[in-house]
């Protein structure tokens, strides 16, 4: 493709913006690269955080992620942007400095649900972990020795938490509303599987059941209240309620654009309020609702690390002028260390109404669950089984018939098929 | 039809310098049935994908061996000696390449709890011990056989002293590898004499390893045999003697022929690509993605055989249940939709996802320390040797197909430095 | 333009590695290559140092090398400049 000597602005500095802006260098774009960052810090990785930072075995400092950018680029951190002009095409910045382009792409992503109370929020001991600094501080509060920790959610950021607590040999209670860990993304009957494996490691689960309200003593967390009235003491909190996607920069842009994500089209255009796309601009990683070809077109946000890295390629290439063959639909992937498990999954598991055991056994800690939807394949869930992920990411997509027929290696005899267990 | 025999071609002696011309025309059916004389015939998955999706596929079983009231194949090499040795590995003991999970898995992660990166990382220093040893003995000659004088004594000293196989022990070691090695030649075959010297060697190296096991229980020392003998994986699992001993020669023979194999090739290519071997002398940091690069374009594994034990819908065609697989794997590696330009050696090509220590749940326990004997072998042959030539190229080479390499690689040299 | 890994590693850059672990699958391999860098735990559970120094540079490249699905990314300031 040509060159284009237009101006560039990336929003964003995390995995998505910087995979997107190696992206215009590589196809060719060598005009003015800008970088804007709310982080005062260059691109860092975010899964180690939860996993070596946390244990000690890695400075928060050192998940700069590798770039191939060269020096040729404006890096703007420390500032996030504010607002969007689309008619003179300019992102003001918090610092007053506005800034013009040609080509956009947005990647702002998301930051940490806080806990609805602020006053309790901000107690000494309560942590949310979603960032560099997030990372640093709950680690020391780690190396502390907290008496027990508390870990308020058991979505995957919650269960990876709870299970490193155990590593370090901390005491840890993992508070969850729903009937077990994960089951919001995977479902009960898998989320039990894996629930029971942390529970093997001395994590004291307490499935449905809520915290009403953080207790603290000269404005240190003590203790946690639940809803049904038991009282857990704890001095660490970590409030893993999932994620808040960063689009309020956008209001008034015209974007369409809510706490749920912007909407791009197929291609990964950004669209207005009417529905029609923006030519300038691209947006990438867990920001993009997009239509996944794969399910149907519908619309779907995916905070995946593999998605930030195929999405932001994907939207770097376009806004420099590449013509995308077909709507950008990657195979959903991601991967989840929980203490020593490994938890990975491809496709996505949403309206499955079934699920089966494909290979191993959940009561040995190893299996591939897949999950089917009126008798079809789209997801799989591996379970320190990563290399049977391959070929049971083959059956999600191409849609192959669910259950699965014939005899596996290490399957059981006649494949069991279960209530997936969606709320 | 010519296609009918390619898979005859790929066994045929005479494309054994050069059977890449024969896997391309395979390539052009990425999954393709070929008769082999049975009446099923065998099926040949001959593109990197379809390799790579099949050596993952939990539809295939590692578990190949015919039952014993399945006919012979006709075929002699088959017949005759790789029965025999899988009967000998599968019925009577158990090893983990030929064996499918659970069972595989436990079996090999009592390996590779022992298989430690500490004790690798010690034969690494060791080879690049041995191997100017073995230069040093060459040191007045102006011709070697990079077989015979490094690439031979090399992998048999290492697993040797891996395992704890004691010094004065290691010239048996040799001996049977070397016997194991003309076992499978082909002239040998018909030869009742090297048959039952064969049969005894399995025997000697059987006996020797039973009576080393027990003294590895009596006097446990720091070496791989002991801690397999002695102590159970974090899980709980730990060998019985049989599995043990089936085990110990599985290494020797899996590890010990195909490293030869990749030192050999390694050195032929680098002297058919004189400015490469210049590079390397200059910069000894470019071996290992030079290594990479040789276990994709020479990869002393050739090909690997499966059974499926379902259907398999694979590139429009469906491979049906209980048929034999081969996996081609070298065929793989020179896939020019994977490989732009396949059939030049590169070592400076991106990102080689070479399938020469195979994939899946049976990729090659001893991937490392190849690939360190390896690093050795090369950077010190590139150094010292003084104005290598190759005397015959081609070199000769041994009869097998799956486990391809020179006989011989003699070389013709200005001196040792 | 130097971060503060950067500067606390010396006057020599330090290297930056990531993993894409969607692609891992425990072969291990860089773990026998880099043994002080890459580590797996339990059984499939990488574990690995994101900002190797620059002196280990020719064990971080075996690792990247011999990696079986190619999922190790490694930025060696002090190669490329």
């Amino acid at each position: 493709m040509a060159p284009v000597f237009e101006r560039a602005v990336v929003v964003g500095a995390g995995l998505a913006a910087l995979r997107g802006a190696e992206a215009m260098r590589e196809a060719g774009f060598a005009g003015p690269l800008t970088i804007v960052g709310a982080e005062p810090c260059r691109p860092y990785d975010r899964p180690p955080l939860s996993k070596h930072v946390l244990a000690g075995t890695v400075p928060a400092e050192a998940t700069t992620l590798p770039s191939a950018l060269g020096p040729d680029v404006d890096w703007r951190l420390g500032s996030p942007a504010v607002s969007l002009d689309r008619v003179g095409r300019t992102v003001r910045l918090a610092d007053g400095r506005t800034l013009p382009y040609d080509r956009l792409l947005i990647a702002t992503g998301t930051r940490a649900r806080p806990w609805p109370n602020p006053h309790e929020g901000r107690l000494a001991g309560v942590f949310t972990l979603r960032g560099r600094d997030d990372a640093a501080a709950l680690r020391r509060a780690l190396a502390a020795r907290p008496k027990r920790v508390l870990v308020i959610g058991g979505g995957f950021i919650g269960c990876e938490v709870a299970s490193l607590c155990r590593q370090l040999g901390l005491p840890v209670t993992l508070v969850e509303p729903g009937p077990t860990p994960l089951a919001r993304v995977l479902g009960r009957t898998v989320g039990a599987f894996i629930g029971a494996i942390h529970a093997g490691h001395g994590v004291e689960m307490r499935c449905g059941a809520e915290v009403e309200w953080l207790e603290d003593a000269d404005g240190r967390l003590v203790r946690a209240h639940l809803v049904d009235g038991t009282r857990i003491d704890a001095d660490v909190a970590v409030v893993a309620l999932g994620a808040v996607r960063n689009t309020e920069w956008l209001d008034g842009s015209g974007l369409s654009s809510d706490p749920g994500g912007i909407d791009c089209d197929g291609a990964g255009y950004v669209l207005d309020a009417d529905g029609r796309p923006d030519r300038h601009i691209a947006a990438a990683g867990d920001v993009a609702r997009f239509p996944h070809p794969l399910y149907d077109d519908r619309r779907v946000v995916l905070e995946h690390w593999s998605q930030a890295v195929a999405q932001g390629i994907h939207a770097g290439r376009l806004l420099v002028g590449a013509t995308p063959e077909r709507p950008y639909g990657e195979l959903p992937t991601f991967w989840s260390t929980q203490g020593k498990l490994v938890v990975k999954s491809a496709g996505l598991t949403e309206g499955a109404d079934a699920v089966a055991i494909t290979q191993g056994d959940p009561a040995a800690g190893r299996f591939v669950a897949l999950y089917g939807r009126e008798g079809r394949c789209i997801a799989a869930v591996a379970v320190d089984s990563a290399r049977w992920l391959p070929a049971h990411a083959d059956l999600v997509a191409a849609r192959a018939p669910f259950p699965p027929g014939g005899t596996a290696t290490d399957r059981p005899k006649g494949v069991a098929v279960f209530e997936p267990g969606f709320a | 039809m010519s296609d009918a025999t390619l898979l005859g071609q790929v066994k045929d002696f005479a494309n054994r310098a050069n059977p890449y011309p024969v896997y391309a025309r395979l390539r052009q059916n990425p999954v393709s049935c070929q008769d082999d004389g049975t009446p099923e015939g065998t099926w040949v998955a001959a593109t990197h994908g379809t390799i790579a999706s099949l050596l993952q596929d939990p539809r295939v079983s590692s578990e190949t061996l015919p039952p014993a009231d399945r006919p012979r194949t006709g075929n002699p090499l088959t017949d005759l000696i790789v029965k025999p040795l899988k009967d000998w590995m599968m019925d009577r003991h158990r090893v983990f390449i030929f064996r499918d999970p659970p069972d595989h898995d436990a079996l090999r992660s009592a390996v590779m709890h022992q298989f430690s990166r500490e004790r690798v990382q010690a034969m690494r220093a060791r080879s690049d011990r041995l191997v100017a040893d073995l230069l040093d003995e060459k040191c007045g000659a102006r011709e070697i056989d990079a077989v015979d004088d490094l690439a031979y004594p090399l992998p048999v000293t290492v697993i040797c002293e891996l395992f704890g196989v004691p010094r004065e022990d290691e010239p048996k070691f040799h001996g049977w590898a070397t016997q194991l090695a003309t076992a499978l030649e082909p002239d040998s075959l018909s030869d009742p004499e090297i048959r039952a010297a064969n049969s005894r060697t399995f025997d000697a190296i059987g006996g020797y390893m039973a009576d080393l096991i027990k003294d590895k229980r009596r006097h446990p020392q720091d070496d791989m045999l002991s801690g397999l003998a002695n102590h159970a994986t974090p899980a709980g699992v730990k060998m019985g003697d049989y599995d043990l001993i089936a085990t110990a020669i599985l290494m020797l023979v899996a590890g010990h022929e195909t490293t030869v194999n990749l030192i050999t090739n390694g050195l032929l290519t680098l002297l058919r690509h004189p400015a490469e071997l210049e590079r390397l002398r200059r910069d000894p940091l470019r071996a290992p993605r030079l290594i990479e690069e040789l276990l994709r374009y020479e990869p002393p594994v050739q090909f690997r055989t499966r059974r499926t034990l379902s259907a398999i819908d694979i590139a429009g065609v469906t491979i049906p249940e209980g048929a034999d697989l081969v996996l081609l794997l070298a065929s793989g590696n020179r896939d020019e939709t994977v490989f732009p330009d396949p059939d030049r050696f590169d070592p400076d090509r991106s990102g080689i996802r070479h399938l020469g220590f195979g994939g899946g749940l049976h990729y090659c326990v001893g991937a490392p320390l190849a690939r360190f004997e390896a690093e050795a072998a090369l950077t010190a042959l590139a150094a010292r040797l003084k104005a290598p030539r190759l005397i015959e190229d081609p070199p000769p080479y041994r009869s097998g197909a799956a486990l391809r390499g020179p006989k011989h690689l003699r070389i013709a040299i200005d001196g040792i430095a | 333009m130097s971060t503060p890994a950067d500067a606390s590693s010396g006057s020599r850059p330090g290297l930056r590695v990531s993993v894409d672990l969607n692609l891992c699958q425990a072969y291990a391999q860089c773990c026998y290559a880099a043994p002080r860098h890459f580590r797996i735990e339990g059984h499939e559970a990488l574990f690995y140092d994101p900002a190797p120094a620059a002196e280990h540079r020719a064990d971080i490249e075996r690792a990247r090398v011999a990696c079986p699905v190619q999922a190790i990314r490694v930025e060696d300031p002090g190669q490329d400049a």
